[in-house]
């Protein structure tokens, strides 16, 4: 199990207090699109991915960014069993989407990078660290059910 | 992956807004990737103060932060225009590559934490593979 000091946990919960959620998910997952263009694999029926302004336009990107900080404010709420809360999250990604778990860290990059950019210098290296942390715990859940 | 004209006409547009700040940033990208990811300071166990805001840390910051300038001036050639940072890596520091990925990342974190307007997505990607090419230029000579 994993072990959260009192630090990490404030840290988190603080963090998703702050950030504004209708805009992290969404900037989030438009800039993966474009700094990692290769993920856009994923999204073949989302219309119109051919260049940064259509991405950062697109309805069903912004709609899919709340979907994915929906899904990480889950496991904020159970911080102490993220794998379990997310087994079913995990073999969706592995057996019906089909998504190259790499991917994942591709992502965490990218909201790191975006709650860096909303927090300024609130996000220290501290913060930065149990927030790098967190992330790594979920793409491990995510991973967990991959076979 | 190699770098467009587009590229290299933002990561100058973006460098020449930072490069005011070079020192700030190098100095807090190299203390945050040795309290992110503990395992870089194996590479620094000769100096006496690791923390954050230390000598140290910020003229080695500083080091660095001249070494990512030189690469943006010689964006057109990398390899050869930091021959002699390549060769400090592959004979003297012998730096696991694995270390350039994360550094970059710590980078650009700062910077996104300093200049989060001018950090868009589309300057966060041709940064991204500029850096990764800085990195391949000074990994070219490791074996």
């Amino acid at each position: 199990m994993v072990q959260w000091t009192d630090f990490e946990r404030a840290t988190i919960k603080d963090i998703f207090s702050k950030i504004d959620s209708a805009v992290v998910g969404p900037a989030a997952l438009s800039r993966c699109l474009i700094v990692y263009p290769w993920t856009q694999r994923y999204f073949g029926s989302f219309g119109n991915l051919y260049n940064a302004e259509a991405i950062k336009s697109n309805p069903k990107v912004a709609a899919h960014g709340q979907v994915v900080l929906a899904g990480l404010e889950k496991a904020v709420k159970n911080m102490d069993d993220i794998k379990t809360t997310y087994k079913d999250l995990s073999v969706l990604h592995s057996e019906k989407l089909h998504v190259d778990p790499d991917n994942f860290n591709l992502l965490s990059d990218c909201l790191s990078i975006v709650v860096a950019s909303q927090m300024g210098e609130a996000f220290t290296a501290d913060v930065q660290a149990a927030f790098q942390k967190f992330l790594a715990v979920v793409v491990a859940s995510l991973r967990k059910q991959y076979h | 992956m190699s770098l467009t004209d587009k590229d290299k006409a933002a990561v100058t547009t973006l460098w020449n807004k930072i490069s005011k700040g070079a020192d700030a940033i190098g100095a807090d990208a190299l203390a945050r990737m040795l309290v992110v990811f503990p395992q870089t300071k194996t590479y620094f166990s000769h100096w006496p103060d690791l923390k954050p805001g230390s000598a140290p840390v910020k003229k080695h910051g500083k080091k660095i932060m001249e070494g990512v300038a030189q690469g943006v001036s010689k964006i057109d050639d990398l390899s050869n225009g930091l021959l002699d940072l390549s060769e400090l890596h592959a004979f003297q520091l012998r730096v696991d590559p694995a270390n350039f990925k994360i550094l970059a990342q710590c980078l650009q974190v700062v910077i996104a934490t300093m200049f989060p307007n001018d950090f868009t997505p589309e300057a966060h990607v041709a940064f991204d593979k500029f850096l990764s090419n800085l990195a391949l230029a000074l990994s070219e000579k490791y074996r």
